[in-house]
């Protein structure tokens, strides 16, 4: 039986437009290309900026307020004689949390891979709104524009933490970065927002609409099922959160006083009255809170398709994922108050949180036995993406299991803000993400590129990154038992923690090559791009529709008529088969059943 | 200094790195390479995989090993203490085995079920039993934990005011701490941001006019009879701030525009937990590393020789110096207790004019 049917061999219809350069590179309103664009620049150079600025924050914290080099050449007028400042520090914590959780794990996540495979893998010519994509884009390039712009005010960035929680975030006298610096960070963000509705939006309708014949939801590969719930909850949470900056924007420069009431400062009573920060943080975490979902929800979608057609085998228990998604997508918008549990709101309402918080630990458990289970007598095929793919399922239980602890609120009340919370939401939410970035790139990477990555630097940078971020985020837990809180610039004035500096070297130690091996990658990526190994169409012998498009990319995805679907996306290795394999797009053969999932 | 030495030898760790990959490129070059994994790559990852499990035992057992003496599930110096550490360690304990159970089984089928060329895996799209089985052990396990949990919450969180808990209200500010005590009346009397005078020394805004707030008496450092139950009122000033007070398991914010509480009761001195084992071996730990970074330490003013106190800190991002927002907690008998709040100034005798 040949596997590859139907598709190919068609001429060109070619509905070819005159292209320039602008219009096919930069103001492109093809998927394919934007989510490259994303790529570039929201995984990549927001991510290398990240992950700079937390090794600078690493460096503090294993020898503070020594004089750095590094801190010299890369903070100028922050770190005089090389020695980094208090407000600095807190101005990195902020912007490396922001531009991790949001621009490169939000944006830079979901822009690529959905841009890339909604509609590859739905069997459709493009998003439902190649010029909304487009928009989409180019906002997201300005928030990232104004958001690097901060560090050139006078006052330094935003520095009141990701979380910006007011009045520290509202008031320029209570920090020096809560003047311009938090501007251009509300202004960036309320940009960032809009471009993430309008591409959620595009995702959402294209999904619904767009599926080829035969693409019915049940068929769906997992990764558009993923994509398309984290859409839903995007513009379900993040309108909100565009509310509660509107509004802090009002209370910043218009006097109202939503979120601030009896406030003395610098020796003045400001005037505002009867706001409440609790009420902020609220706002703040109804997003909050769906947003590590938005963040994780895409990278398992991923998780599933390669770690399925790298075992050879279905992924099991299709319709328990699914199920899985939706519940975690619908309990991920009734838990936000476990980040409140000592805020000072009623303990009656802690109690239900912790309740429906450890209700989402029974979705998460189930999609980790159903990973575990589809390797269980597979025939692995050990690709870089698919050590990723294992990795994510790794760090996704080493850290959803503290989740247990921390959305306890009883047992939350001490470990609240220590660097426990920092190793947990590390752990299963930023490495697990950013492996499921990685494990999408290597595995996609000849359906974006045309050639494919070394192999060889992939497993040293998988390896090697995996051990660093053991290193680093497992003591963690530990210094966060020891009672030591998180964002702090130095934690020399507290003899109480000496006994826990040596472990904070170390970890430091593990960071750092953690962040030297991505050079690796980063070589590997760049290189591949103009002189990797040229693709073949199918290279991992994989069932779902974007690999029945041609290497070379066109307009419109698939040259001929678009391939239409007969079976879902997991027949590997079915019994009744010559190929381990069986692309979606192939007939069932007389007397075939599909499996009834 | 150490600095600058670390940096260059992860210099030299990156540079070797970066001499392997070029090994390793160009060992590819013109070999019929399609940069897919073959059997040879299947075969040496999946025995990495097993490498790797180990790795994670390895840095569980070292963490515990080197980083076990956890102060957040031992030593507790509060009655609800005990409780919460209990919940703590029951937690822990089955996350441990969950851990250890299923790391062994994901990396145990990576390398066993290794790719090999010609085998096929086996078609298993389904087991609804097996699905049922993994859904409901972890609801049964859960909510175990959660109606532990929610009696402990409750029982930590509901105060009662029957039992005549000494009321101190604890006041943040950027950065530092005040405390207040209602005095001979136990009452705190009312106060408002509005209310601060700082040339007359009213620095809390307390009201002058409140025959309640005449007897409060304001300090700096925070001292509690061991035994009674105290109530916590906590406010702020300017931003939020929170009240961590590690040792005896409590954590509040404190929320300007609003007056939040939390109350516990303080069981162990702290001429006592001076005295305990596992402290002074510690405090000596930390002494001996103290002494190797004497001349730093001494360089910064600080004291070398450190001595257990009970701390409060503030732990949450509140400005440029909320890494040193700290105040000394002092339990001790109430004898110790009533000397010492003798000596200090009434709100009354504390204004200027
Ligand atoms: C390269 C590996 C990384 C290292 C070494 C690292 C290190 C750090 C450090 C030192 C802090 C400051 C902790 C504190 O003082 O509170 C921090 C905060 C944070 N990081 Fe990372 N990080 C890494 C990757 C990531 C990733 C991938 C994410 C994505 C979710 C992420 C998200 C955050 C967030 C949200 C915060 C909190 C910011 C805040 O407190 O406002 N980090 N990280
Ligand atoms: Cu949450
Ligand atoms: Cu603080």
């Amino acid at each position: 039986m040949s596997a590859h049917a139907d598709t190919h061999a068609h001429d060109d219809h070619g509905h070819h437009h005159k292209e320039t350069f602008v219009t096919k590179y930069i103001f492109s309103q093809d998927h394919k290309m934007i989510a490259k664009q994303y790529l570039i620049t929201g995984v990549i150079v927001m991510g290398i900026i990240g992950i700079l600025m937390s090794l600078m924050m690493r460096m503090q914290i294993a020898w503070p307020e020594e004089p750095n080099v590094i801190f010299e050449a890369l903070l100028g007028k922050w770190a005089p004689d090389g020695v980094m400042d208090a407000d600095i520090y807190l101005a990195l914590v902020t912007i490396h949390g922001t531009l991790m959780v949001f621009f490169v794990l939000t944006a830079g996540l979901s822009g690529t891979f959905s841009n890339l495979l909604i509609p590859l893998q739905i069997g459709a010519r493009d998003m439902a709104s190649g010029f909304l994509n487009m928009i989409s884009y180019w906002l997201f390039f300005l928030s990232c524009v104004i958001m690097i712009l901060s560090f050139f005010v006078e006052f330094g960035p935003a520095a009141a933490g990701w979380t910006i929680y007011p009045p520290l975030s509202a008031l320029p006298m209570a920090q020096g970065g809560s003047g311009m610096g938090m501007t251009l960070w509300l202004v960036s963000m309320a940009i960032f927002i809009a471009s993430s509705l309008l591409g959620s939006l595009n995702y959402i309708v294209t999904v619904i609409n767009l599926r080829t014949k035969g693409m019915s939801m049940t068929r769906l590969p997992l990764t558009i099922w993923a994509f398309f719930v984290t859409a839903i909850i995007g513009v379900v949470s993040f309108p909100v959160l565009l509310s509660a900056a509107l509004l802090l924007i009002m209370d910043r420069s218009f006097g109202t006083s939503f979120f601030l009431s009896d406030i003395f400062i610098q020796g003045e009573v400001l005037h505002y009255q009867g706001g409440s920060p609790v009420l902020f943080e609220h706002l703040f975490w109804f997003l909050g809170h769906p947003e590590v979902y938005i963040v994780l929800l895409p990278a398992l979608g991923i998780t599933s398709e390669i770690i399925a057609t790298n075992s050879r085998k279905p992924i099991f228990g299709y319709r328990a994922m699914v199920m899985s998604i939706l519940a975690i997508a619908f309990l991920s918008t009734i838990v936000w108050g476990h980040h409140m549990f000592i805020s000072g709101m009623n303990p009656f309402l802690g109690s239900v949180f912790t309740f429906t918080t450890l209700l989402i630990a029974i979705p998460s458990a189930v999609k980790a036995f159903n990973y575990i289970t589809t390797l269980w007598k597979g025939n692995l095929q050990m690709n870089p993406a698919m050590l990723f793919s294992i990795g994510l399922v790794s760090t996704f239980i080493t850290g959803g299991l503290t989740g247990i602890i921390l959305g306890d609120s009883a047992l939350d009340i001490n470990v609240h803000d220590t660097y426990f919370v920092v190793a947990h939401f590390h752990l299963v939410m930023g490495i697990s993400a950013l492996y499921g970035v990685f494990a999408g790139i290597y595995h996609w990477f000849p359906k974006m590129f045309g050639r494919m990555m070394n192999k060889n630097l992939g497993y040293i940078h998988f390896w090697v990154t995996a051990i660093a971020a053991y290193g680093v985020f497992f003591p963690m837990h530990f210094i966060g038992m020891a009672g030591l809180p998180r964002r702090y610039y130095t934690n020399s004035n507290f003899p109480l923690f000496d006994d826990v500096a040596n472990a904070n070297v170390l970890i430091t130690m593990f960071a750092l090559l953690g962040g030297a091996v991505q050079l690796v990658f980063l070589y590997n990526f760049v290189r591949s791009i103009f002189y990797g190994k040229k693709a073949e169409q199918n290279p991992w012998k994989s069932n779902t529709l974007e690999w029945t498009a041609p290497v070379e990319h066109i307009h419109g995805n698939w040259p001929g008529e678009i391939p239409h679907v007969h079976r879902w996306a997991y027949d590997y290795s079915k019994p009744g088969h010559d190929e381990d394999f069986v692309p979606q797009n192939v007939p069932l053969y007389d007397g075939e059943e599909e499996l009834q999932h | 200094m150490t600095a600058f030495l670390t940096i260059i030898i992860v210099l030299f760790i990156a540079v070797a790195i970066w001499q392997m990959v070029k090994i390793f490129d160009l060992a590819q070059v013109g070999a019929s390479n399609n940069q897919v994994a073959t059997d040879k790559d299947n075969k040496i990852n999946g025995y990495l995989m097993m490498g790797f499990l180990v790795f994670i035992y390895v840095i569980t057992i070292l963490s515990f090993w080197y980083l076990g003496d956890l102060p957040l599930v031992s030593n507790s110096a509060s009655e609800h203490g005990p409780q919460i550490d209990n919940l703590m360690i029951i937690s822990m304990v089955i996350i441990f085995i969950v851990q250890t159970f299923t790391q062994f089984l994901l990396h145990y089928f990576a390398y066993k079920y290794k790719g090999e060329k010609g085998r096929k895996a086996l078609f298993y799209a389904d087991n609804n039993t097996l699905e049922a089985i993994w859904t409901f052990i972890p609801v049964i396990v859960l909510a175990g934990l959660i109606i532990y949990g929610l009696f402990t919450w409750t029982s930590i969180m509901n105060i009662d005011e029957s039992e005549d808990p000494l009321v101190i209200e604890l006041y943040a500010q950027q950065f530092n701490w005040k405390a207040r005590y209602g005095g001979e009346d136990n009452t705190l009397g009312m106060a408002n941001v509005r209310l601060i005078d700082i040339d007359r020394a009213n620095i809390l805004g307390v009201d002058e006019s409140d025959p309640n707030a005449q007897d409060d008496i304001i300090t700096t450092e925070l001292h509690l009879p061991v035994g009674r139950p105290v109530l916590f009122k906590m406010r702020s000033q300017d931003v939020l701030h929170s009240a961590y007070m590690p040792h005896f398991r409590a954590q509040m914010n404190c929320v300007p525009g609003m007056i939040t509480q939390f109350g516990f009761t303080p069981t162990v001195t702290t001429a006592q937990m001076r005295e305990r084992d596992e402290i002074k071996e510690k405090v000596a730990n930390i002494n001996a590393l103290r002494a190797e970074r004497k001349e730093e330490i001494e360089e910064k003013g600080q004291e070398l020789l450190y001595e257990f106190d009970y701390l409060l800190l503030c732990n949450k991002i509140c400005g440029k110096s909320h890494y040193n927002m700290q105040m000394k907690i002092v339990v001790e008998t109430q004898e110790e207790y009533d000397a010492w709040i003798k000596e200090q100034k009434t709100f009354k005798n504390s204004l200027t004019n």
